[in-house]
């Protein structure tokens, strides 16, 4: 078995893929743009990629997402953008410009890598990940954890509310979905 | 070597219903040209106008798209081209304009003036690749490039210009955005 369908050692709670991968579905979403992230390989991109109602584009690096998804916008299509948060903070100028100054709707779902779930991301071992949600809250742009399977109710509304006014959103993955 | 105002003159006469992506200095020569509904500049930076131009040719794929890009842009969004030829639109037509500078920040160099753009893009897998150095070559050619099945790639050789004024408010204008959505969503 590969290393990234593998849950977290020590993990006792699950937070399945599968279920994730239906909220973005009834999202609306039909295009996954992403660069993978360990965190959300196996339970998230392995299957979407397999999946044949959502229509995935591999970049080259995560910025790219944050134009695509922008393009997609004007045409009514709704996107996703599935990244590591290393991507997140290599593409912060894109989002504050695109996302924010212009004000469009860009869904990010990020994977909080190295970050221990039995803790919030404000407390998070990781610096890169502890920094994260401040920088979002001082760009003003709304996120949620996604932490267990009761969490996976918060994406549906935050698609839809992005998409109806025209903001972005960040879905933070806090622990590794597992493949089922 | 070219004139990029000149060179876009040579598209304009070709375009009627196309998206046109275009930042800096493109967008500032382009819209000399006039005004369109159908033009995109609110592209951030970063080179990321070739992936806008992607998106819009994802979402819309019965819709030509043209991306209008300077060769510093492309230089900060290189992977653009892996990913583009990978998606591989059949309706985008990607055109960088290599004038050696960062034209829109002082005028300074790229790092290498010489880099062969479109050796790049045909390595990357693009559809069909072009490279042109004169205008004469340039009009016989240009009908011919737009209307290929995509993903197309051009690089237009053009002179430095004189300092252009670059008019962010009316570029980045809300109102150009949303009238480019609502032209894009009711056609």
């Amino acid at each position: 078995m590969d290393a990234d369908l593998l849950t977290e050692p020590d993990d006792k709670i699950e937070l399945k893929g599968s279920g994730i991968i239906a909220a973005i579905k009834a999202s609306g979403i039909e295009f996954v743009l992403s660069v993978p992230d360990i965190v959300t390989s196996g339970g998230l991109l392995r299957p979407i990629a397999r999946d044949p109602e959502l229509k995935l584009i591999r970049v080259c690096k995560e910025d790219e997402c944050i134009g695509i998804a922008s393009g997609l916008s004007y045409c009514d299509k709704r996107a996703l953008t599935l990244i590591q948060y290393t991507g997140f903070l290599d593409s912060i100028n894109a989002i504050r410009g695109i996302a924010v100054e212009y004000g469009q709707p860009i869904c990010m779902m990020i994977g909080l890598l190295g970050h221990d779930p039995y803790t919030t991301p404000r407390n998070s071992p990781r610096y890169g990940v502890r920094i994260i949600e401040p920088i979002l809250d001082a760009m003003g742009i709304p996120h949620h954890l996604v932490n267990e399977e009761a969490d996976v109710a918060k994406i549906r509304p935050a698609i839809e509310d992005a998409y109806a006014n025209s903001h972005p959103v960040a879905l933070l993955i806090g622990r590794r979905p597992s493949a089922s | 070597m070219m004139k990029r105002d000149k060179c876009f003159r040579v598209l304009a006469r070709h375009v009627t219903d196309e998206v046109v992506v275009s930042t800096y200095s493109s967008a500032v020569d382009w819209l000399n040209l006039g005004e369109r509904t159908l033009n995109y500049f609110s592209v951030g930076a970063m080179g990321l106008d070739s992936s806008h131009a992607l998106g819009l040719a994802l979402g819309r794929p019965n819709k030509r798209i043209i991306c209008l890009q300077g060769d510093g842009s492309l230089l900060m969004n290189l992977g653009c081209l892996v990913t583009i030829a990978a998606a591989a639109p059949r309706n985008l037509v990607h055109i960088v304009v290599q004038n050696g500078t960062y034209e829109a920040n002082g005028g300074h160099p790229i790092p290498n003036t010489e880099v062969e753009f479109a050796a790049m893009a045909r390595a990357a897998g693009y559809a069909h690749v072009h490279e042109f150095s004169e205008l004469a070559n340039f009009e016989q050619q240009a009908a011919h490039v737009l209307k290929q099945e995509g993903p197309v790639f051009a690089t237009l050789h053009v002179e430095r210009t004189k300092p252009l004024t670059y008019d962010y408010p009316n570029l980045y204008d809300p109102a150009r955005r949303k009238a480019l959505k609502a032209a894009l969503q009711s056609s």
